[in-house]
């Protein structure tokens, strides 16, 4: 692998980060801090403490995963989108490199800025509640795995979104919606028995879980499940830009 | 010279939609040669550089740079080429210095700011190194293009109607870079609609018209082969008719009676009717004349006929 290509998309999407700091950076900030005070400090003072843990702390893995998830989509998708859309991928893809560092490039961009943006969100919000971590391992982890793994599903939707309506489309109507019915801001065993079954189906549960878990040692489901799906969830996206690749897909006619 | 630095063999695309835009294309490029490859819009050319430049996927045949096939070998392929493409494309908010930077690191080189110094003066962009690339004229973006491309200093350059919308000075500036790239030893393809330019410039013609290679040819011998040449003399005195023994369909009677065009090609004077023949009949006729002028068919006259007779 020559790591000059590598190192220049990854470099350029970094840049672009800089220059657009406000909204990649303070704005999830911001946007946390607001979660905080209505979530943590308004309704959580009326809210019990969960498993042990007061509501503000137990928010705040949900919070980070929130963020993580939809900054990962948003900042992939749209590190590979506004190339293909300006035209000038046109450069990336007659570069001489493999479509494994094209994706380590702008992949690899996209998820150190949401693992950078969480770690900054757990600053924030030691703040506002008491923290513990009780498995710092995992909880990097999780960050890590999660932020790759939705920055490839980012980079799947950039490629495949042939305007600025489907670029959006995919965050707002499946993202967020799974984020929130994912148990970010409460625990599964306080649903209905129906719901409960239901929200299984939902592959977030399984990531705001172990990550829950790698802070307070409290958890919806088991933690190798919480991993399987995780790995399961890599695995296909991996799957899915190969084929991307392979065929040309929305990239080459 | 039998040197092919790259060799495009039996090449097809038909796009998705089942339109056949290359169909069997056979082409050879020499080492070292500026090739010009002229078509009407929607000829080909830039689906035919963009299958050699990996952008496009060949639905048949191969491509061979320096070598190595376009596909299997991508990576040796793709670093001997730059790609100047046909259509603005720009990331707005980036300075020059930086994109023309990220374009050599993309191609595997090892940052060398000397160099990219050296490509920004020869196209006079020095002075605009850390302006955002929205901040330049049409001009400017397209040199900037160019710029990119010559970055990671490749062994192939494709010029893609490199000098649309450029101004006439900058033009023949653009030409000056071009040749001093040949003679540092890069092969170039061009696609152009100023058909001055591939005059002026290339040492082969290709010309493609609906997905297929209708001619490739020597410059100099394509000019001569097909390039008509008009002989007219100015006669002292008016002509009715031509005699008998200058009635030939080379020869016609223009201006009243007062021009005699002699319109003739490179082989007649091999066979014997030629100028000096023809100069002779008018001397023995007592036909004088009092100017004459030749007039050679340019290239482009060339190219409209061709296509014309191919559509
Ligand atoms: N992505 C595509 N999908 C379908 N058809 C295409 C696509 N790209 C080009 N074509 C068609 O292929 C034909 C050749 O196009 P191409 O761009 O190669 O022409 P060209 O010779 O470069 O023309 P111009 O002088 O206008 O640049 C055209 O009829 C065009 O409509
Ligand atoms: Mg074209």
């Amino acid at each position: 692998m020559n790591l000059h290509p590598v190192r220049a998309i990854y470099m350029a999407e970094m840049a672009r980060t800089r220059r657009t700091l406000l909204q990649s950076i303070v704005s999830p900030v911001i946007s946390t801090s607001l979660y905080f005070v209505v979530f943590g400090a308004a309704i959580g003072s009326r809210i019990s403490e969960i498993g042990g843990v007061s509501y503000g702390a137990f928010i705040v893995p949900g919070l980070i995963m929130l963020m993580l998830l939809t900054q990962s989509v948003s900042n992939a998708s749209f590190g590979i989108f506004f190339p293909k859309f300006s035209g000038s991928i046109y450069e990336i893809l007659s570069a001489p490199i493999s479509y494994l560092e094209i994706v380590i490039g702008y992949v690899g961009a996209a998820a150190s800025k949401s693992i950078l943006l969480g770690l900054i969100i757990l600053g924030t919000s030691s703040f506002f509640v008491p923290l513990e971590i009780a498995h710092p391992f995992w909880m990097l982890t999780f960050l890590v795995l999660t932020a790759v793994t939705f920055s490839l599903l980012g980079f799947i939707i950039g490629i495949w979104a042939d305007g600025f309506d489907k670029l959006q489309l995919v965050p707002l109507l499946i993202i967020t919606p799974l984020t929130f019915l994912g148990g970010s801001f409460y625990s599964i065993d306080m649903l209905p028995p129906f719901w409960q079954t239901v929200t299984l189906a939902n592959p977030v549960v399984y990531l705001v879980s172990g990550f829950r878990w790698s802070f307070y040692g409290i958890s919806d489901v088991s933690v190798a499940a919480s991993v399987a799906m995780i790995t399961l969830f890599l695995v296909a996206s991996l799957g899915a830009i190969a084929w991307i690749f392979r065929t040309g897909y929305r990239l080459k006619p | 010279m039998n040197d092919p630095i790259i060799s495009i063999n039996g090449l097809n695309k038909t796009y998705e939609g089942g339109f056949q835009a290359l169909t069997r294309v056979d082409l050879s490029i020499q080492r070292g040669e500026i090739f010009a490859l002229l078509g009407p819009n929607g000829a080909g050319k830039t689906t035919l550089i963009s299958v050699v430049c990996g952008l496009v996927n060949p639905t048949e045949g191969q491509v061979v740079i320096d070598g190595f096939d376009s596909v299997t070998h991508y990576r040796q392929a793709r670093e001997r080429i730059g790609l100047v493409p046909q259509e603005l494309t720009n990331e707005a908010f980036e300075t020059v210095w930086n994109t023309v930077s990220f374009s050599r690191g993309l191609f595997g080189k090892a940052p060398d700011p000397a160099h990219i110094e050296k490509v920004l003066k020869s196209l006079a962009l020095w002075d605009k190194r850390d302006n955002r690339l929205m901040t330049l004229s049409g001009g400017m973006k397209r040199r900037v293009l160019i710029a990119k491309a010559l970055s990671h200093e490749p062994r192939i350059l494709f010029l893609d109607e490199p000098t649309a919308g450029v101004d006439v000075e900058l033009r023949r500036d653009m030409w000056e870079v071009v040749r001093g790239l040949r003679e540092s030893g890069v092969t170039i393809i061009l696609t152009t609609h100023y058909i001055e330019e591939a005059e002026e410039m290339a040492d082969r013609i290709g010309v493609i018209n609906r997905g297929e290679i209708v001619l490739v040819e020597e410059k100099a011998a394509l000019m001569q082969k097909l390039g008509r040449k008009q002989l007219t003399l100015h006669l002292q005195t008016p002509l009715n008719e031509l005699p008998t023994t200058l009635q030939q369909e080379a020869l016609s009677l223009t201006a009243n009676g007062y021009e005699l065009v002699y319109t003739y090609d490179g082989h007649q004077d091999e066979e014997g009717h030629g100028i000096s023949a023809l100069l002779a009949t008018l001397a023995r006729e007592g036909i004088t004349f009092k100017d004459l002028h030749t007039r050679q068919s340019s290239l482009e006259d060339i190219f409209v006929d061709l296509v014309k007779e191919r559509a």
